[in-house]
């Protein structure tokens, strides 16, 4: 069996997601290549040879690469799939958007979302918001999965020494042009991948009150995140949506302010470690699956809180 | 411009979803059935899009058992013009609805297919991505917003990092996301007015598709669960139990 990652990247870094792939991948195969599509992006494939457990690394550097479109990954993707067993990327909109289109040119049907991996063709995934878990079985002669990262372990991003091997860029499709990106420039760290999250709910009633949640993240290094319907209102923008719909996180600690629990949003967040709930509701679902709850009236409890983090034990 | 919008007909978004205890899959009978949410989505944009005078005709489709005709009517409801049921009682799955898909847009000819990101039940978000690449056209998948302009489409999408626009030539897939726009509350007369709109029935071999499922489901069990833990009295309560007790910070 040989396993084939989908890197996703900016064309300077690995995101910490494929990481996570790699270790999906080796627990299938020993034979694991990483496929590093992008523009001028040696950065990333020299990232990508030092990952332990990864053989070999296929590079293809064109500029229709650059902004990772999926009709032009696609092919490219079906190109180097010869004699490949499993094809593999991170659940993340990046593999959500392109893996599907390259099954789809194979002809098989891929598998989303994989939480588990209980032997090379059956693999458990969410269902219904994660209200059940699926076991699923792909017959398919290549598996094209996509895999949470929270489900899986990072690989360790040093220790391997793999081969490098150019891969010639397939034809342009050009069907599709990037336009423009909005993203969200934070100091803190990345949603997914942070140790700790702290997420505001509607209860927070503003953006401006969203100040309160920095000030606690910023004294815990932690992420911030949000339910959808602090989104829908407009305090955050769309990138914080923790949830079935929006990014899933397991961090060491998350922090859930002013947030009711709907099911939703417990589907993104409950693999985290440990839960802390604070709302002024004491019958809020949230409170069933928090480790630590704390009934208060948030206004009170936020600054209270940033005081006793401020105390040293 | 002709606009294709499939839609799905799920366990209601409200409905909360019970495993059956053969794992067989979870339990279905005497459930509320609704539209897709996602799916709602794309039929609202579609006909905002009509209204905006730059769609002149919308047809809502769906790949599943008869009772799927409810749904459709739904969408006729809201303004799609006419709406085709392809109709099969098996399991249906993202291959083979996208497949399904393909067959009725070679035979209707839409400048713009639009489906909703993913649908409830399954959680795939795959069937729009497959249709794109079947029919060598372009995607726009999780739109926030939809711009048609010059025989293109441009495409906000809801991404990791936050927003990317892109611009797809046309005919093109789109899949929309929770925040494109609030789908309407559709009043009676537009029910009733619904109930006379075209709706015609095909079957799969009348399109030439096979949708025998590909993927075996194995069995469907219970999520495990987790244990409420305590509460604390203060702040300052919860910094000594995560400082001591959990040792998380």
């Amino acid at each position: 069996m040989r396993a084939l990652i989908i890197a996703e990247h900016d064309n300077r870094a690995l995101r910490k997601a494929t990481l996570a792939a790699v270790t999906a991948a080796r627990a299938i195969t020993d034979d694991v290549t990483v496929l590093v599509a992008g523009w001028n992006c040696k950065s990333v494939v020299e990232e990508a040879a030092k990952i332990a457990g990864v053989g070999k690394v296929l590079h293809a550097d064109a500029v229709h690469y650059e902004h990772a479109l999926a009709e032009e990954l696609a092919p490219l993707i079906v190109n180097a799939a010869a004699g490949i067993t499993h094809l593999i990327a991170s659940a993340t909109t990046f593999g959500k958007n392109v893996m599907p289109r390259a099954a789809a040119l194979l002809d098989v049907a891929p598998v989303a979302d994989v939480v588990r991996i209980e032997s090379p063709d059956t693999f458990v995934r969410p269902i219904y918001a994660g209200n059940a878990m699926a076991t699923v079985q792909c017959p398919e002669p290549v598996k094209v999965l996509t895999v949470r990262a929270t489900a899986f372990a990072a690989a360790a991003p040093g220790g391997g020494s793999a081969i490098v091997e150019l891969l010639a860029a397939a034809t342009p499709v050009g069907l599709s042009t990037f336009i423009s990106a909005q993203l969200t420039v934070s100091s803190r760290p990345e949603l997914t991948d942070a140790k700790v999250v702290i997420s505001g709910g509607r209860g927070l009633g503003s953006a401006e009150n969203f100040r309160l949640i920095e000030q606690i993240a910023d004294k815990l290094g932690a992420a911030i995140g949000a339910s959808r319907a602090a989104v829908d209102a407009g305090y955050v923008p769309n990138d914080y949506q923790v949830g079935q719909t929006g990014k899933v996180v397991a961090p060491e600690l998350y922090i859930a302010v002013g947030i009711s629990g709907a099911i939703q949003h417990l589907a993104g967040m409950k693999d985290s470690k440990v839960i802390v709930a604070i709302n002024k509701d004491a019958e809020a679902p949230i409170f069933e699956i928090a480790d630590y709850g704390l009934v208060a009236d948030l206004f009170k409890a936020l600054p209270e809180l940033s005081a006793a983090l401020d105390k040293r034990p | 411009m002709k606009i294709l919008v499939a839609i799905k007909r799920v366990i209601d978004a409200n409905v909360r979803v019970r495993v059956r205890s053969d794992g067989a899959g979870v339990e279905m009978a005497n459930v509320k059935m609704a539209m897709n949410p996602f799916c709602e989505i794309a039929v609202e944009e579609a006909v905002r899009l009509q209204e905006a005078g730059k769609a002149r005709e919308i047809v809502a489709v769906s790949v599943g058992a008869g009772n799927c005709q409810d749904i459709l009517r739904t969408a006729l409801a809201i303004g799609a013009d006419r709406a085709i049921l392809v109709e099969t009682d098996l399991e249906t799955q993202p291959l083979g609805v996208a497949k399904t898909l393909r067959a009725l847009a070679e035979r209707e000819k839409p400048d713009l297919f639009m489906l909703g990101k993913q649908a409830v039940d399954d959680d795939n978000n795959q069937t729009g991505q497959m249709l794109a690449a079947l029919l060598g056209w372009p995607q726009g998948t999780f739109a926030s917003k939809v711009e048609p302009v010059d025989g293109r489409v441009n495409v906000m999408r809801e991404i990791d990092g936050g927003l990317e626009t892109v611009s797809l030539k046309l005919p093109a897939v789109i899949t929309t996301d929770l925040r494109l726009n609030e789908p309407r509350y559709v009043k009676l007369p537009n029910i009733m007015k619904a109930k006379k709109k075209r709706l015609d029935i095909v079957k799969p071999v009348d399109l030439g598709v096979d949708l025998a499922p590909r993927l075996k489901i194995v069995k469907v069990a219970e999520p495990s669960k987790r244990k409420a833990g305590i509460k604390v009295e203060s702040a300052q309560a919860l910094v000594d139990k995560l400082r001591n007790e959990a040792k998380v910070i």
